[in-house]
């Protein structure tokens, strides 16, 4: 093994880069980009197709549309960027060479094999079953095997990122504890183990029942796990995104956890509960109990739910905290106002934190109560949660860190810095449009993954309020804005990595022996000034969480009575 | 910093700082008003999904569905036999690759047993405007009691994408008032 492997110091951050990590980590994120392009275009193509005034493309491309923009972006440009993530949080912040870069790169290729086989079979127009590809629908074979390529490879970089782990233990990288953002990594590196797991106990059996070989799968049994699969998959998001708003508010503003016991048993509380989370998705299916439902959908108690309020409360505390430190402390929110808000990074952070609270947790707990669920499920208000959680929260978090990775790993200047500071906010609101309009559409009773709510065609038509039709125009509004916002993100991200200046500000050194270990630094767990203003964000967060609960239950109370 | 190793060897003994205490608490203390609120509506809230489901063949459903259908039609519209079933009947349901049907005709304030089933793929029972919406899969019977409290035209739209003519696959449901029989 390569223990003799090139390394170099960057200046800035003192941190240690290994040639092996830092190539893997440049290549999964680059592919991650291409597939968010790719995925982007299908997904503007959708909400053009919605909005009625446009009504852009026909009904078998609207659906094979859907579908490749669920595939691209829910998994493949997701996970390609998540493993870069593992591999940085393994190999750079701890400073420690790969475990078995070679193992990684097959990795690596699988994903890819895996993504371009899935995206030819849909592209062919023979499996247009939408991102679930539940049975009776069936694919093509090849889509079946493309996703299932594409999951071993992702097994593979997580083992990759676990062995990196034991090596960096081993060889005395670091002293004591791994750094939280480490911890947060391992945390959805864990949960990744268990979604793919899962993915693999349905899929497979799907795929030789695709071919032939096996000749029933049961609906129920199939949607049971798939979502162990399906929601878990976007519950790695969740502990990467979080890990992120911790990396770049330590990067950004040298901020110090409150409390490292709080933040770390808050991400534990993830490992236990984010997997029950397949019973949101079958609230309203008929054979399973409720009591099976009430104790599943609420994550045991709603503890999964505490751990992302601790969260909420944890990042913008210990943003205030380092401000305050600082010397900004007049009033409530002069820290809020002092934060670099022309740094795309943080900016970007701090809106993915804001939308992923406000819209998609408290819109995800509302639609996941057992009862309420019977006025949500299937309708757009369920993508326009997820948009709040997986495209405000996880991709802009994703793009926010581009913009330190870019410098750190690539070693290359921002090109289009006017723009990129604009970057975040134009995809923001763009999100925050697209996530609020397909939840109000939702509430009218609008359904998800259906292509003309008009219903020209249909004997018994039926026609939705003026409402539900000015809201899916302005999704699609919203859409060209993210649209935008996207298109900002990756002129930057490729302009700076192909052509942007170099940056020479590290030392080579070729590692005879692992070199001695990264200081640790102080933190701040009982000297940390006191932070009002974010005991006043929180309150705003939880009344509004309240309100919203309890005006949903009120909304419930007005359907016809069922038992 | 969240990216380095902390820099006490035993950072699970530090004290935890009084404010995330307290909001841990807060948040906890929520969780449990809100699980305990699912339970609390099963026993005095009126809109409960029944448990009652079973697992049944396409053939066995669409005999249920026609012997109804034989029995209560009660006239015709666009091809679809109009249901009026008595108050308090077992009424059917088929969802099929592109229609729900019948159509059912109710009377306001009567309580029905609704049975819902596909004959061949999933689907996604959503009756609108009043957004009541409902898993709907092939060899399962879902059973559960329905009251409608408003009468008029109901649409039910699938809102489960079931293949190239998932959009065109609409049904209805009539609520009238009882004293114009």
């Amino acid at each position: 093994m390569a223990i003799n492997e090139q390394y170099r110091t960057c200046q800035t951050t003192g941190l240690r880069v290994y040639k092996s990590a830092e190539n893997l980590i440049k290549a999964n994120a680059v592919v991650a980009v291409v597939f968010l392009l790719v995925g982007g275009v299908f997904g503007i193509m959708v909400a053009l197709t919605r909005w009625k005034a446009v009504h852009l493309l026909p009904a078998d491309w609207f659906y094979l549309a859907l579908t490749a923009h669920g595939i691209n972006l829910l998994v493949v440009w997701i996970i390609f960027f998540e493993m870069a993530v593992l591999y940085f949080a393994s190999s750079v912040l701890l400073g420690s060479r790969l475990a078995t870069p070679r193992w990684a790169w097959a990795g690596f290729a699988l994903m890819l094999i895996g993504a371009i086989v899935t995206n030819i079979a849909v592209l062919q127009g023979g499996s247009s079953v939408m991102f679930t590809s539940y049975v009776p629908l069936k694919a093509d074979p090849s889509f079946y095997a493309g996703v299932i390529l594409f999951a071993v490879g992702a097994l593979i970089g997580c083992f990759v990122f676990f062995g990196t782990l034991v090596i960096a233990k081993q060889e005395k990288t670091y002293e004591g504890s791994v750094p939280l953002v480490t911890f947060g990594a391992t945390v959805a590196a864990i949960i990744a183990v268990f979604t793919i797991a899962s993915g693999a106990i349905i899929l497979i059996p799907t795929f030789l029942w695709s071919i032939g070989y096996v000749s029933h799968i049961d609906t129920l049994m199939y949607r049971t796990i798939w979502w162990a699969f399906g929601h878990s998959s976007q519950q790695i998001n969740v502990a990467a995104h979080i890990s992120i708003w911790y990396l770049i508010s330590a990067v950004v503003l040298g901020a110090k956890p409150l409390s490292e016991k709080v933040s770390r048993g808050a991400f534990l509380l993830y490992v236990l509960f984010l997997q029950l989370a397949s019973a949101h998705h079958l609230l309203v299916d008929p054979g399973i109990s409720s009591e099976w439902k009430i104790f599943n959908t609420s994550y045991a108690i709603y503890l999964a739910v505490l751990g992302s309020m601790i969260h909420g409360m944890t990042v913008p505390g210990q943003i205030e905290s380092a401000q305050r430190k600082k010397g900004y402390t007049n009033g409530l929110f002069e820290w809020l106002r002092k934060c670099p808000w022309g740094n795309p990074a943080f900016s970007g952070m701090f809106i993915s934190l804001i939308l992923f609270g406000f819209l998609g947790g408290i819109s995800g707990v509302v639609m996941g109560v057992e009862q309420i669920n019977l006025i949500i499920h299937n309708t757009i208000y369920v993508p326009g949660h997820f948009h709040a959680t997986v495209v405000a929260g996880t991709t802009l978090a994703f793009m926010a860190v581009t913009y330190l990775l870019i410098p750190l790993i690539f070693q290359r200047e921002i090109m289009f810095p006017s723009m990129a500071k604009l970057q975040p906010y134009v995809f923001g609101l763009g999100v925050a449009g697209i996530s609020l309009f397909m939840m109000g559409a939702g509430t009218l009773g609008v359904p998800r993954r259906h292509w003309d709510i008009s219903q020209a065609d249909a004997v018994l038509p039926y026609d939705f309020p003026g409402a539900a039709n000015l809201m899916m125009g302005l999704n699609g509004i919203s859409a060209l804005l993210a649209g935008v916002g996207g298109v900002m993100f990756i002129a930057v991200a490729v302009g700076s990595i192909f052509f942007g200046k170099k940056i020479v500000d590290s030392t080579e050194t070729a590692a005879a022996e692992p070199a001695e270990a990264t200081t640790a630094t102080e933190y701040g767990s009982d000297e940390h000034p006191a932070i009002p203003g974010t005991i006043v964000l929180v309150a705003v967060f939880f009344t509004t969480f309240v309100l919203y609960y309890f005006v949903n239950w009120k909304y419930l109370a007005e359907v016809w009575p069922l038992r | 910093m969240s990216v380095t190793p902390p820099k006490s060897r035993l950072w699970w003994n530090d004290p935890v700082p009084k404010s995330e205490l307290i909001w841990v608490i807060v948040a906890f203390v929520w969780g449990l008003i809100m699980f305990f609120m699912m339970i609390y509506w099963h026993a005095y809230g009126e809109q409960n999904l029944s448990n009652e489901a079973y697992k049944i063949t396409a053939e066995q459903f669409s005999a249920k569905t026609e012997a109804m259908t034989e029995k209560y039609t009660v006239r015709e519209e666009s091809g679809y036999p109009v249901v009026h079933p008595p108050p308090g009947e077992d009424i059917y349901m088929i969802a099929r690759l592109w229609q729900w049907w019948p159509i059912l005709e109710l009377e306001k304030g009567q309580s029905y047993r609704l049975h819902l089933s596909s004959l061949d793929w999933m689907h996604g029972f959503s009756l609108q405007p009043i957004n009541i919406n409902l898993q709907i899969h092939p060899d399962y019977e879902m059973v559960l009691t329905i009251t409608p409290t408003t009468t008029g035209e109901f649409g039910i739209v699938c809102n489960e994408y079931c293949g190239i003519g998932h959009h065109t696959m609409l049904g209805r449901m009539y609520v009238v008032d009882n004293e114009g029989i």
